[in-house]
């Protein structure tokens, strides 16, 4: 018998799983379950997008890519994100195509930190950072924002977690599981902070395209001289609704980006090349349908908001991805007690706030990446579920 | 205001509130919007959607060609308006191409429309000619998929992305 458990790395037996298979576990089980827990569109990604690669497929072109991806796609990129975003890169020497955003911020981690360097991670936020920083061999040091902030990031707040040992920042906005997005003048407040001490910063941006209310996204990198410090992260799943083709990119300091091309080199090869002849086509022609799709995440949003605050579970406006983050606490419940019991009674699967992070607990994750017909009927049995709960 | 002739077109069973909600108005505006909508002729009507072949086997649907002569001064008004009297006939277009105006045509069965077509359409004044197709399944309809191969959500929690 091979004794498994001492002969894996250590360092990773010791990084804990998701915490949140459980839910998914109970909701698969049941037969009604309305769910709003899925972290991805529910938008099929464009026709003519689609088209883009099974035509790829057709003409028979499987074979690998260039490492950083294929020329066109890197051309094309560099020219949206200047569009979109004011900031240019040199399509050759500061762009990469990854597999999906994970994978940029994996190699971001690998190829920033040194043993030991901490990282500090924001929370509530998308679960990887803090695992991947690990594996990296850096010391995540996790930030916890506020619901009084709506859960923006404050300079204080940065420095408050200052060591020698920091280096880099992430900056995971806007957010998941909150919707908060920083505004210029909050990302110059950062700023000032990172370039007193010297500091990185990767900003995770994948949610870029899905802000509300008119104002558009900021790129941490087109703040004053932020570029030669950031490391974007993006991707194509939740602009254009392309989750399940993997395809993501970096964009940041030529050295940098050097680097991390070269881990990518060795432990991918290259990011999928149907994905990535579809993904030209997303980025020539795809920018009525990011409209098209911000506009119905839009109207959810303001009746899923608005829906909360009529149950009295207090929920700050979301200003971007495709969640709302309502706090739970005016039940006397838990965040696993609220999930666990709106799932057994109601059939709602909705998650913990505590899977996003310690500072989560008291809110619960909601999608609205749902139909309107799907959403009305989730809010009516939460407010049945509140109406038991109150008896 | 455009957006909400979207979500009425898409679902007309939404209430003024939710409208509301949605829209960043309040339910009075919508209530105008559509009050004004519906004066101008704008909104024409809320129906539902039926998929009548599962809900009654006994129906039959055929798209007509006709050709015709227009009317001095009248052009084809005059007998669009006569063929939109009739109950059976569902729509009324004029056409561009190889022929003048397309009826959609209801019927219990096809051998009723074949009826209507010989005693009705064809003798009326200025009808020329008349083509009939059957039609034999309809896939989409007023932009809404009838039969939905899977309707599941398909999607699975991965992590917790």
């Amino acid at each position: 018998m091979i004794d498994y458990q001492q002969r894996m790395n250590p360092a990773i037996l010791q990084i804990p799983p998701s915490g949140i298979r459980k839910f998914f576990d109970i909701a698969n089980e049941m037969e009604d379950v309305i769910s709003l827990s899925i972290g991805e569109p529910d938008f099929v990604t464009p026709w003519h997008v689609r088209q883009e690669g099974i035509r790829s497929l057709e003409d028979g072109k499987t074979w690998y890519s260039p490492n950083r991806g294929f020329s066109e796609l890197r051309n094309e990129l560099s020219v949206w994100f200047n569009r979109h975003y004011q900031v240019e890169y040199d399509p050759n020497k500061e762009l990469l195509v990854t597999v999906g955003g994970s994978e940029a911020i994996d190699l971001c981690f690998r190829t920033l930190l040194a043993p030991g360097d901490e990282v500090l991670v924001p929370q509530p936020s998308f679960v990887c950072y803090a695992p991947l920083a690990s594996m990296a061999g850096g010391v995540p040091v996790i930030i916890e924002t506020k619901a009084e902030n709506r859960f923006r990031l404050t300079p204080q707040e940065i420095e408050e977690k200052l060591t020698p040992r920091t280096k880099l920042l992430v900056l995971p906005y806007p957010n998941n599981p909150t919707g908060a997005v920083m505004r210029r003048a909050d990302l110059e407040a950062v700023a000032e902070v990172v370039k007193k001490h010297d500091l990185f910063v990767l900003s995770d941006e994948i949610y870029s395209e899905l802000t509300y209310g008119g104002t558009p996204h900021v790129s941490f990198a087109s703040i004053g001289d932020m570029r030669e410090r950031t490391v974007v992260v993006n991707g194509f799943s939740k602009a254009f609704a392309m989750t399940g083709w993997r395809l993501g990119y970096v964009a940041g300091p030529r050295a940098l980006v050097s680097q991390m091309t070269k881990l990518h080199q060795y432990g991918i090869m290259c990011a999928p090349t149907t994905a990535q002849y579809a993904a030209i086509e997303a980025l020539k022609n795809g920018d009525a349908d990011i409209q098209n799709m911000r506009s119905q995440y839009d109207m959810r949003r303001r009746l899923i908001v608005d829906g909360f605050n009529r149950m009295g579970l207090t929920c700050f406006e979301p200003e971007g991805a495709f969640y709302v983050f309502p706090c739970i606490r005016s039940t006397g419940l838990s965040s696993e007690e609220f999930c666990e019991k709106l799932i057994y009674q109601e059939h709602v699967a909705v998650v913990p706030g505590p899977a996003f992070g310690a500072c989560g607990e008291g809110f619960v994750r909601v999608s609205y990446s749902y139909s309107i017909k799907h959403i009305t009927e989730a809010l009516r049995r939460i407010e049945h579920f509140l109406g038991e709960l109150r008896r | 205001m455009d957006k909400l002739l979207g979500l009425l077109q898409e679902n007309a069973r939404l209430s003024c509130e939710q409208l509301a909600v949605m829209l960043g108005k309040t339910p009075a505006e919508i209530e105008s919007q559509i009050a004004a909508y519906e004066k101008a002729g704008v909104i024409r009507g809320y129906h539902t959607l039926i998929n009548w072949e599962k809900a009654d086997a006994n129906h039959a649907s055929a798209l007509i060609e006709l050709r015709v002569t227009p009317k001095r001064d009248k052009g084809f008004d005059e007998i669009a308006d006569k063929i939109m009297q009739f109950e059976e006939v569902e729509s009324v277009y004029l056409m561009s191409g190889g022929f003048d105006l397309a009826v959609r045509v209801n019927a219990a069965s096809m051998q009723d429309i074949a009826l209507f077509v010989a005693k009705r359409l064809a003798p009326l004044d200025s009808v020329l000619s008349t083509a009939t197709h059957f039609i034999l399944t309809r896939y989409k309809d007023g932009g809404v998929v009838l039969n939905p191969e899977d309707e599941r959500d398909e999607r699975r929690t991965v992590l917790c992305d």
